[in-house]
């Protein structure tokens, strides 16, 4: 305010208050309500975590047995927890290409397509208006169903193919069939929609350029125009999509818990937290300690990832 | 000239291999939409039976009533609860992540991107992170299986906030200028001015966060502990689970579920991948 002509000093309070001259207190009052609850919801939670995570906390949030890092060191030799981030891992090895590449394939088709354009990109983001408890009751209930009946069994029927129990079955892991496809289903889409943005914004000079140049239409266009000039979007999707995974709770609880609890295997980090800090034992001390590990593993890897492949830098050239 | 109808056809052929490919994956994409609603008006014998058919037998419309009828399943309840969450949440956040990004878009303020980067730094925690020690503040404050605790926690997004500021800062500068000009302060230009003239952006964001909120599952299963504050995914899920439900009911009411939100999506989705394609999310 120093710099305020003395004229506007003159100003009454009022007018000082409700004046677009204070800038400051305007900041504050647009940007302020939502700062506090974001403080309160999220910083708070977090903060709390780290210091739940250093004590015995059984069932209360206002624990007194300081366990310094013991929560931790339980927490990383417990195999329950190291075998989920595996679950995690072998999860994310078939979801991301998976998804990467049919979202990728789906824009450029739907994007090259003249007619009916708008209604192929809307059947196959439909299912993002899906939830995965829906989705997951589909495909538990009728798809991917027990021995007696089932889509998928009725098609292996029709070709002499065995019955197969596709979600109790470990030894293959069929149950990885009816986990990926899910999630497959219902992210496509929504990946295919920030492909066709990308695609977009590619310009037609380029193409030109290439025609000139003598590059067949089809691959030889894809890998050296296309491809590159989507980077950006891949990087950003792969991101996305890595760390969507790595929140994976929704199918995994809906398709493979029952009546009679979770079975053992195929527990991704998340699912293991539920169990440990809500579950019977309500360790809440445990569970933040996971919770706290499990976001340090998620800021390395998007940190890491976003330095390695140059996140936010504009295209190259 | 006999290269050029070669070619000709070659590009053709492209086009008809392309179009049966989409036409196929898009009969496969619908699919499990297709068995949503053949299982909902089914009986529960064809649903189980081993002869799978492509129609049911009969079709049993009044399936819908029977869910509606039937007292051990709290599912009228969960479809308010759902409502009233999704239109609450949607609205809270709207009007917080709005004002906000205006006010980091074009409040000038020597701080501003400081503050910027401390809420978009929480995009880099997963929400679902957080939900030990959200549970645990939220039932500090006993608010466990009350709509409050559902809502409120929910309301301070900042990927909509993000997406508000981007689009503020491309707002156009001469139409704030004339109501400065008209004496208007920043509170009466952003009603006035800047909301009417964003309503795009707004549906947008607006249809995503309805979205979420109605999908919702991890938080309204950790906080809607008593069946009076179950929402329908909580609902649909513990039917799943349990070994009393009649299927044919589940997949009705699955199907139910979903009506809202293919209403919404249909009716907004142009917005949508506007709202995602202006996001910057990809730049």
């Amino acid at each position: 305010m120093t710099t305020t002509a003395p004229r506007e000093q003159k100003a009454t309070g009022r007018r000082k208050l409700w004046g677009h001259q204070n800038r400051t207190l305007w900041f504050w009052v647009f940007v302020g309500p939502f700062l506090l609850g974001l403080g309160v919801f999220t910083y708070i939670p977090l903060g709390w975590s780290v210091y739940l995570s250093f004590f015995d906390a059984h069932n209360t949030v206002t624990p007194d047995d300081f366990v310094g890092l013991g929560n931790y060191t339980d927490m990383l030799r417990n195999e329950a927890f190291t075998d989920s981030l595996w679950t995690f891992l072998v999860f994310s090895l078939f979801i991301v290409p998976a998804t990467y590449a049919l979202s990728l394939a789906l824009a450029l088709m739907v994007h090259r397509q003249r007619r009916a354009q708008a209604f192929f990109r809307s059947v196959f983001f439909l299912p993002a208006a899906c939830s995965y408890v829906v989705a997951a009751l589909i495909w538990k209930m009728s798809i991917f169903n027990g021995v007696r009946f089932g889509l998928a069994n009725t098609v292996l029927g029709w070709f002499g193919g065995d019955q197969i129990a596709w979600l109790s079955t470990t030894d293959p892991p069929w149950y990885w069939a009816v986990i990926v496809t899910v999630r497959l289903w219902l992210q496509a889409g929504f990946y295919m929609v920030l492909f066709l943005a990308g695609l977009q914004r590619i310009s037609p000079t380029l193409y030109e350029a290439a025609a000139v140049d003598g590059a067949r239409p089809g691959w030889q266009v894809f890998r050296h125009i296309t491809f590159p000039q989507l980077r950006a979007t891949s990087v950003a999707v792969v991101l996305l999509l890595v760390i969507n995974a790595f929140q994976a709770f929704d199918e995994f609880y809906n398709l493979l818990s029952d009546s009679r609890g979770y079975p053992p295997y195929a527990r991704p980090p998340l699912v293991y937290l539920y169990y440990t800090a809500l579950g019977q034992g309500q360790n809440l001390g445990l569970g933040s300690a996971g919770a706290v590990l499990l976001a340090l593993i998620i800021a390395v890897v998007t940190v890491g990832q976003a330095k390695w492949f140059g996140l936010g830098r504009k295209e190259a050239e | 000239m006999r290269d050029h109808s070669r070619d000709d056809a070659r590009v053709r052929a492209g086009r008809a291999l392309r179009l049966s490919l989409l036409i196929a994956l898009a009969l496969l994409f619908l699919i499990p939409f297709y068995l949503l609603v053949r299982n909902g008006l089914s009986s529960e014998s064809d649903i189980t039976s081993p002869e799978w058919t492509f129609f049911p037998s009969t079709m049993r419309w009044g399936n819908i009533e029977e869910l509606f009828d039937d007292t051990s399943v709290p599912f009228a309840r969960s479809l308010l609860n759902s409502s009233l969450i999704a239109v609450a949440t949607t609205l809270g956040t709207l009007l917080l992540a709005s004002l906000a990004g205006y006010g980091l878009a074009r409040i000038p303020y020597r701080h501003a991107n400081k503050v910027f980067y401390a809420i978009l730094g929480t995009l880099m925690v997963p929400a679902s992170v957080t939900f030990v020690p959200t549970f645990v503040l939220v039932s500090s404050l006993g608010w466990v299986s009350t709509l409050r605790g559902l809502i409120v926690p929910t309301l301070f997004s900042a990927f909509a906030c993000f997406i508000f500021r981007q689009y503020f800062l491309g707002f156009p500068r001469e139409l704030e200028d004339a109501a400065r000009v008209d004496g208007l302060g920043y509170w009466r230009t952003y009603w006035r001015v800047v909301v009417p003239n964003s309503r795009p952006v707004f549906a947008a964001v607006g249809t995503i966060v309805f979205i979420g909120a109605w999908n919702s599952f991890l938080w309204p299963l950790v906080i809607g502990q008593d069946r009076d504050a179950w929402t329908v995914q909580v609902a649909l899920s513990s039917f799943t689970t349990s070994q009393v439900i009649r299927l044919h009911e589940l997949f009705i009411a699955a199907a139910v579920s979903i009506v809202p939100l293919l209403v919404v999506f249909l009716f907004f989705q142009r917005w949508i991948v506007a709202g995602v394609e202006r996001s910057g999310i990809d730049d």
